[in-house]
């Protein structure tokens, strides 16, 4: 077997310096009915050529994004990412090593995350962040409980615009941790118009929202601060962070976002990223890893992992978490990514994910029957269809165009089978537009 | 500077007018590097349009440089250089099983068919990614002898949590929710096992081992009661030892209206010798960069999927996976659509770390069954052996009795020395090693866990063995400098970890602005 070492003469010297007979004595705490020599059903072992043979064959029968007009977002978003990203994240010293739990061997993963949380602060325009949660939707479970911690309330309300899965894995945790969400219904377009008590720990707001749309959050954040509530700001698509104003700058407590489209590609959901920011005065209810600068014996400066007294791992079940593992390769890729860019490039690269989005809106529109929803967004926004938006996505890839995500696929029930939720971004060509428009122009005939 | 290291240094050569000592290479900040005006990527710049942002177009900056290409290739490069990693030497990190990633499994998660598709988009355009899911599932349920997966959760932690909710979703179920607040725990635990429990409003109860370690099933008994609803148990557990009574706790567990959680970090051990649902485990996560071999990167992504018992299966959380009557498989993604099925809810956008399952099942395939017993077997050998070249050394906790697939000492053997564990572990980062998991199980003094994994040949172990071998005796002549001013050679030396906590500084401040501050 080509990934194991022994010889069968070295196993056999090995058993004999521990000084047993055979390797089943070393299992002799196993209780002997529980021990099989062979699983059911299972195949042996094969060569590297046969499993990459049959993976190759799984992966044929998908249709990947980049091989045909493609416009789905909700959450993942398909970008260019250089190659010099996936070079260095391979590299064996970042992608083989642990934990950075012994900091003198460890100063290029700590030294990176270090970099990363200051791109994180800068971007959401927030004081600290955190070196990554497991992904936006996680991230987004952790701020509330967080809110919980510092406002010692136990009830979020979830703004509509709010990504129905990220709400899901809201309020699966808030039922079973005993705490309160109260859900403000979901369309496009709605209004800052609802109650709010002051039992109410946090408001939790998409920017831009699953429809796309993006608008000023600071009477939000207003309302929420009269109320001695946290505004909780979530962004699933951190390519917008170029080009709309920071959360933190329009009033956000905690800014959570999905950190995918920077650095990531779209691996069918995971792994990606999430990116969580908060108030410098709200540190120590962070949940998380933390990496902090300091000195060494000779005051040179490296940096090691702090603040790990709010963590599982020493406060146990006082933690403000139960996280242990977070996404430090996918966060080491979104900081290489971001290095090439600088903001620079960033808004660049925003400001032509928007024209594209821009320039298929106004394609769409011109089709007959088809209307757009959103007047204003950044790189994602929604349409109106005569027919059903499943079954016009689904005709859309007869004809070669996958072309955004049906509202029905995430809002079964809620009245919104006629919406599709569709995004552009610096992939697509104008050839891809007018791709789309055709198609969908003969799926609605 | 104190005069020790002083002269430590002096030995090492002269100060140079860089501070890079050869191949060491002090590597500024990014941000001491870039320009915020420059950007290395080129954007294509579009066509002249109306923005249609609204009123939040952002007009600040945010002191984020770009950097050339060539710059960014050197600067990570660099930094990867002050790295130590598993292709690098032995990374022996008890509990955290760091063993060789193939790169067959990375090219296989760069496929355009698995890394380039999305999570919604149609589901007749991923039959293959489902299909591959299904395939994943079906190794992780007859490797553990449980009839039902939940592959969404994102790490051990996650995993956890799934499992726990799943118990709490079937104590409801049974009217119960009130009255079961109690989840056993035994001190030897991960912190995240109470972490957890707590996290769900569960109060623990702290079940003492023996003094190997191990959990006797008449100790859960005297701590039942119609207030239980769940043990969490790490099995083989963090001592290192295979629970020889663990049956017998699922069954006083079951008998008393309760669940058995198993925390399944440590599964690389038995993994093809034992399955789990044999041994009555109602709930087990299985991190699958561990056990299957996905990188660790320095601290994940991880993947963590649940395997469940019967009675715990209907509570598995969305998605469900399905084939159809006419063989197109399904996804289900809502509970409206999930039949007899009684999810309990999401714990994550889409369908989990897909990038993870790939490598695992990768994984699994090359190994296949055989393999898979194999490694585990080669595991717990080269923890056995390890044992038997350092038992008279070093100083085993509870006496020289065999173990799994990690070995572990305390530091009786230093006593006297005034060397502590975290001295030991600093000098060997001077022999080229990564030092082993330090003080973890609390319940050991000074405890130094070595888990080798199956990885390592017999002549790297041989090696290992005779450098610790070496340092033992060090530590009992007397030579204090070796360790106290340990590590030597690293990029940098011991690190003041207190200071990082008094006065956090968590990212980079521009040189100007600090002072203004």
């Amino acid at each position: 077997m080509r990934y194991l070492p022994h010889t069968a003469e070295e196993r056999r010297a090995m058993l004999a310096t521990i000084g047993v007979g055979s390797v089943n004595e070393l299992f002799a705490d196993v209780p002997g009915e529980f021990l099989v020599d062979g699983i059911d059903g299972l195949p042996r072992h094969k060569s590297e050529m046969h499993v990459e043979r049959t993976l190759s064959e799984l992966a044929s029968r998908n249709i990947p994004a980049g091989s045909v007009p493609f416009f789905a977002g909700c959450g993942a978003y398909k970008h260019h990412v250089p190659a010099t990203v996936d070079h260095i994240i391979q590299r064996s010293e970042f992608m083989t090593a642990y934990t950075p739990y012994q900091p003198e061997i460890a100063q290029g993963t700590l030294q990176y995350l270090f970099e990363f949380q200051t791109q994180v602060a800068a971007l959401t325009g927030m004081e600290v962040a955190n070196a990554s949660m497991y992904d936006g939707s996680t991230a987004t479970a952790e701020a509330v409980l967080m809110a919980h911690r510092v406002t010692k309330r136990k009830k979020a309300i979830l703004f509509g615009n709010l990504h129905p899965h990220y709400r899901a894995v809201v309020e699966t945790i808030s039922r079973y941790s005993e705490h309160e969400t109260i859900d403000l219904p979901s369309a496009p377009n709605t209004e800052f118009d609802f109650e709010i008590d002051d039992e109410t720990s946090c408001i939790v707001v998409q920017y831009p929202g699953v429809f796309g749309g993006a608008r000023d959050l600071t009477p939000l954040a207003e309302l929420a601060h009269k109320h001695g509530a946290l505004l909780i700001v979530v962004v699933t698509e951190a390519m917008s962070f170029g080009a709309l104003r920071s959360p933190g700058s329009m009033g956000a407590d905690i800014v959570v976002a999905e950190g995918q489209s920077i650095g990531n590609g779209l691996n069918f959901g995971g792994p990606y990223l999430g990116l969580f920011a908060t108030r410098q005065k709200f540190l120590r209810q962070m949940p998380g890893r933390l990496c902090g600068e300091t000195v060494d014996e000779d005051g040179k400066r490296g940096f090691v992992l702090t603040l790990s007294t709010r963590e599982q791992h020493i406060r146990r079940d006082k933690a403000t978490s139960n996280i242990c593992t977070n996404s430090g390769l996918c966060a080491l890729a979104f900081t290489v990514h971001m290095t090439l860019l600088g903001e620079t490039g960033l808004k660049k690269l925003a400001r032509l994910n928007h024209a594209n989005a821009v320039a298929l809106a106004d394609r769409l529109a011109a089709v007959p029957r088809v209307e757009i929803v959103t007047p204003h967004f950044f790189n994602e926004f929604t349409i109106r269809t005569p027919k059903p938006g499943a079954e016009v996505i689904d005709a859309l890839v007869d004809h070669g165009v996958i072309g955004g995500v049906p509202a029905s696929r995430l809002f079964s029930g809620d009245g919104l089978d006629d919406l599709i939720i569709v995004a552009a971004t610096e992939i697509n060509t104008s050839e891809d537009r007018e791709a789309y428009a055709t198609a969908l122009r003969e799926v609605l005939a | 500077m104190n005069e020790v290291s002083h002269k430590n240094f002096a030995t090492t050569g002269p100060e140079t007018a860089t501070g890079n000592r050869g191949l060491q290479i002090e590597e500024p900040l990014l941000f001491e590097i870039g320009a915020t005006s420059f950007t290395g990527v080129d954007v294509e710049e579009p066509e002249a349009f109306e923005s249609r942002l609204g009123d939040v177009e952002r007009r600040d900056t945010m002191g984020l440089p770009g950097l050339s290409e060539p710059e960014t290739m050197r600067h990570f490069v660099r930094l990867s250089q002050k790295n130590y990693a598993i292709d690098t030497g032995i990374f022996p990190l008890g509990s955290c099983t760091m063993k060789h990633n193939p790169r067959l499994n990375e090219k296989m998660a760069r496929l355009p068919g698995i890394g380039d598709i999305h999570p919604l988009q149609p589901q007749k355009t991923v039959q293959g990614a489902i299909e591959l899911m299904m395939q994943l599932s079906d190794w992780l349920t007859r490797l553990t002898g449980m009839p039902a997966v939940a592959l969404s959760p994102k790490a051990g932690a996650h995993g956890e949590l799934c499992g726990m909710i799943a118990i709490r979703a079937a104590i409801e179920a049974k009217g119960e929710a009130d009255t079961r607040r109690v989840v056993l725990v035994p001190d030897s635990a991960h912190g995240t096992n109470p972490a957890t429990a707590a996290l769900l409003g569960f109060s623990v109860r702290s079940i003492a081992a023996e003094k190997d370690g191990t959990v006797r099933a008449s100790a859960v008994r005297g701590a039942l009661g119609a207030d239980v609803a769940a043990m969490m148990l790490t099995n083989p557990n963090t001592c290192g030892l295979f629970e020889p009574e663990i049956a017998e706790i699922a069954k006083a567990l079951h008998e008393a209206g309760a669940y058995l959680y198993c925390d399944g970090a440590n599964f690389n051990a038995i993994a093809g010798k034992v399955r789990p649902g044999d041994l009555g485990v109602d709930a087990m996560h299985i991190n699958l960069h561990k056990t299957f071999s996905t990188p660790h990167g320095g601290g994940g992504p991880g993947a963590g999927p649940v395997v469940f018992s019967d009675s715990l299966a209907p509570f598995a959380p969305l998605p469900l996976m399905k084939k159809g009557a006419d063989g197109q498989l399904e996804l289900i993604e809502e509970e409206a659509s999930s039949g007899d099925a009684k999810p309990f809810g999401r714990l994550t956008a889409f369908h989990g770390q897909m990038g993870m399952f790939v490598r695992a099942l990768a994984y699994m395939m090359s190994f296949g069954e055989d393999g898979i017993r194999q490694a585990s077997e080669d595991a717990v050998l080269n923890a056995n052996y390890l044992r038997a070249l350092l038992k008279d050394s070093m100083s085993q906790p509870f006496g020289d009795r065999i173990c799994m697939h990690e070995v572990l000492f305390d530091d009786d053997f230093l006593k006297g020395t005034d060397i502590s564990t975290l001295d030991f572990a600093k000098a060997m980062i001077d022999e080229g090693f990564h030092p082993m998991t330090m003080y973890f199980p609390l319940v050991v003094h000074g405890a130094m866990l070595i888990e080798p994994t199956e990885s390592e040949s017999k002549r790297s172990l041989d090696q290992f063995a005779h450098s610790l071998k070496a340092l033992a005796k060090a530590a009992k002549h007397g030579d204090k400098e070796r360790f106290k001013y340990a590590p030597h050679f690293a990029p940098l030396r011991r690190l003041d970890e207190t200071r990082a906590a008094r006065q956090p500084i968590l990212s980079y401040t521009p040189p100007t602005r600090r002072a203004a501050e």
